[in-house]
C-alpha cells in the first residue's frame, strides 16, 4: 500500500486545516458583526470555490501560481522557488479550495451569539479583541470544531485541484487519492482498494463526530 | 459625582429630546411605559449608542460631546449595567462570571454570600433561577466596583414573589452603595417603593405628570392610551 501517499494526504489535510482556521476566523468575524458595503459580494465570492468545478479553480491557480502569474511571482522573488508541483503550492490551492467549508460554519456559529453578550463584555471593561478570545470563542467552540473537521474532509477528498497544482511527484504532491487514480490507471485494482478503504473508516468517524457538535450546539 | 446627560436622537416613531442631572448618591428610578426610548437613555450613558446630539458629563469627565466629536467607549466609562436578562456568559459558571471583570475576586465571594448564591458558585446561568441570575448579574456589577449602577428593568422577567422579594433587597442595599444608581421600569408600585427620585420619560421627553395620570386613570391623554397595556395589576403589590 502506498503509506507515502496516505502520509501526503493527512499531512496536507492537518496543515490546510491549521492555517485555514486561522485566516477564516476573522474573515467569519467581519461577516458575522459587521456592516460594509459590498459584503454579500465579498461573502459569495469567498464562497465561490464551492460552487465551481475544481478543475476551474485549479485552471486559475496554476495561471496565478505559474511563474508568470502574480503569486507565483512574488513568491519567486522572495524564496527563488516555484509554487507549482511541491506541498506549499497544494497547501495554497487546497487552502483556496476550502475557504467556504471554513467560513460558513464559524458564521454561523458567531452569529448565534447574543449582541447582548458582547455588550456585557463591553460595559464589563473588555476589548473587542478580548471579547473575542474570552467570549466569542469559548460560546461557539462546536461551530468551530466542525468548521475544523469539515476542512479536514475536504481536504482528504481533493482530487482534481491538486492535480492540476501539483501533478503527482511521490511525498510532495502524491495525495491518496490520485495515488488511487493512477493504480485504477495501471489496473492495479488491488493497490487502489487498500487505499480507498482506509478512508472510509477515517471519513465516517469525523463525520460522526460533526453530527455530535452539531446536536450538542442546538440543545 | 453629578451626572449631566442631554441627548437628542430621532428614533422611529418619535424624537428622542432629554436633559437631566442628578448628583447624589441614590437611587434614581427612570419611568415611563415600555417603548418610550427608556432603555435607549440608558444605552447612551453605557456609552452602547451613540446620541445625534447632546453631552454628557460625570464627575470632571466628558463622555460624549458631540460638538467635539468626544466619545468615551463603554469600556472606559467603568459602569454597571445589569439588563433583564443575557448579562451572564453561559460558558462560565456563577463565581467565574461574577469574577469576571472583579477588580479583587476576594470580593465575589462576600457579596455572593450576601446575595445569598453562594451555594451556587460551580452552577452554570441555565442550571439556576432566574431570580438566581439577576443576583448574580448585579453581583458582576458590582465586583467591578462600578461608579455608577444602571439597572434596566433587572426583575422584570422575574414571577411576582421573587421581584418583591428582589425589590426588597434592593431597597435595602442601595444604602450601603457609594454611588449613584439609575434604575428603569415601567411599574409604578415599584417605582414608588425604590425611588429618591424620580425621572417620568414619555416619548422620550421628560413628562413630570404622567405617573398622575396614571395613577388617576384619566383617559383622554394619548399616553394612557399607550400606558394600558402595561400590567396594572403591579399595582395590587
Amino acid at each position: 500500500m502506498d503509506y507515502l501517499a496516505l502520509y501526503v494526504t493527512l499531512k496536507l489535510a492537518l496543515v490546510t486545516t491549521v492555517f485555514l482556521m486561522m485566516i477564516a476566523a476573522p474573515i467569519a468575524y467581519a461577516l458575522a458583526y459587521y456592516r460594509f458595503a459590498g459584503k454579500s459580494f465579498l461573502e459569495a465570492l469567498i464562497y465561490l470555490p464551492m460552487a465551481l468545478p475544481p478543475t476551474v479553480i485549479g485552471f486559475y491557480l496554476i495561471i496565478a501560481m505559474g511563474p508568470k502569474g502574480f503569486i507565483g511571482k512574488t513568491w519567486g522573488m522572495i524564496t527563488g522557488g516555484s509554487l507549482l508541483f511541491t506541498f506549499i503550492g497544494i497547501t495554497f490551492a487546497s487552502i483556496i479550495y476550502s475557504i467556504p467549508f471554513a467560513v460558513q460554519p464559524m458564521k454561523a456559529a458567531f452569529s448565534k451569539i447574543d449582541r447582548r453578550l458582547l455588550e456585557a463584555a463591553y460595559v464589563l471593561g473588555l476589548s473587542k479583541k478580548a471579547t473575542f478570545f474570552r467570549v466569542i470563542i469559548p460560546n461557539s467552540v462546536s461551530g468551530i470544531a466542525a468548521a475544523a473537521i469539515l476542512v479536514f474532509l475536504h481536504s482528504i477528498g481533493a482530487f482534481g485541484v491538486l492535480l492540476m497544482v501539483g501533478g503527482s511527484v511521490p511525498g510532495q504532491t502524491k495525495v491518496a487519492s490520485i495515488a488511487i487514480y493512477e493504480a485504477v490507471e495501471m489496473m492495479n485494482y488491488q493497490a487502489a482498494g487498500m487505499i480507498a478503504l482506509s478512508f472510509i473508516p477515517i471519513s465516517y468517524a469525523f463525520l460522526l463526530l460533526v453530527n455530535k457538535l452539531n446536536e450538542g450546539a442546538r440543545t | 459625582m453629578t451626572i449631566a446627560a442631554s441627548f437628542k436622537k430621532r428614533l422611529k416613531y418619535f424624537d428622542l429630546d432629554i436633559s437631566f442631572s442628578y448628583e447624589k448618591k441614590n437611587l434614581m428610578v427612570m419611568i415611563g411605559p415600555s417603548g418610550g426610548g427608556k432603555t435607549t437613555i440608558i444605552r447612551m450613558l453605557a456609552g452602547l449608542e451613540k446620541p445625534e446630539e447632546g453631552r454628557l458629563v460625570f464627575g470632571d469627565e466628558v463622555w460624549f460631546d458631540s460638538v467635539r466629536g468626544i466619545n468615551i467607549a463603554p469600556q472606559k466609562r467603568r459602569l454597571g449595567y445589569v439588563f433583564q436578562d443575557y448579562n451572564l456568559f453561559p460558558h462560565l459558571n456563577l463565581f467565574d462570571n461574577a469574577a469576571f471583570a472583579a477588580v479583587d475576586k476576594k470580593e465575589v465571594d462576600e457579596l455572593f454570600e450576601i446575595f445569598k448564591i453562594d451555594h451556587l458558585k460551580k452552577r452554570k446561568p441555565h442550571m439556576v433561577s432566574g431570580g438566581e441570575r439577576q443576583r448574580c448579574a448585579i453581583c458582576q456589577a458590582l465586583a467591578r466596583h462600578p461608579r455608577i449602577l444602571l439597572l434596566d428593568e433587572p426583575f422584570s422577567a422575574l414571577d411576582a414573589i421573587t421581584r418583591r422579594g428582589l425589590r426588597e433587597e434592593l431597597k435595602h442595599l442601595k444604602k450601603k452603595m457609594s454611588f449613584p444608581i439609575i434604575y428603569v421600569t415601567h411599574d409604578i408600585t415599584e417605582a414608588l417603593y425604590l425611588a429618591d427620585e424620580l425621572l417620568p420619560v414619555v416619548e422620550g421627553k421628560i413628562d413630570d405628570q404622567w405617573m398622575q395620570r396614571m395613577i388617576t386613570r384619566e383617559p383622554s391623554a394619548e399616553v394612557a392610551l399607550r400606558a394600558a397595556r402595561e400590567p396594572r395589576l403591579t399595582l395590587v403589590y
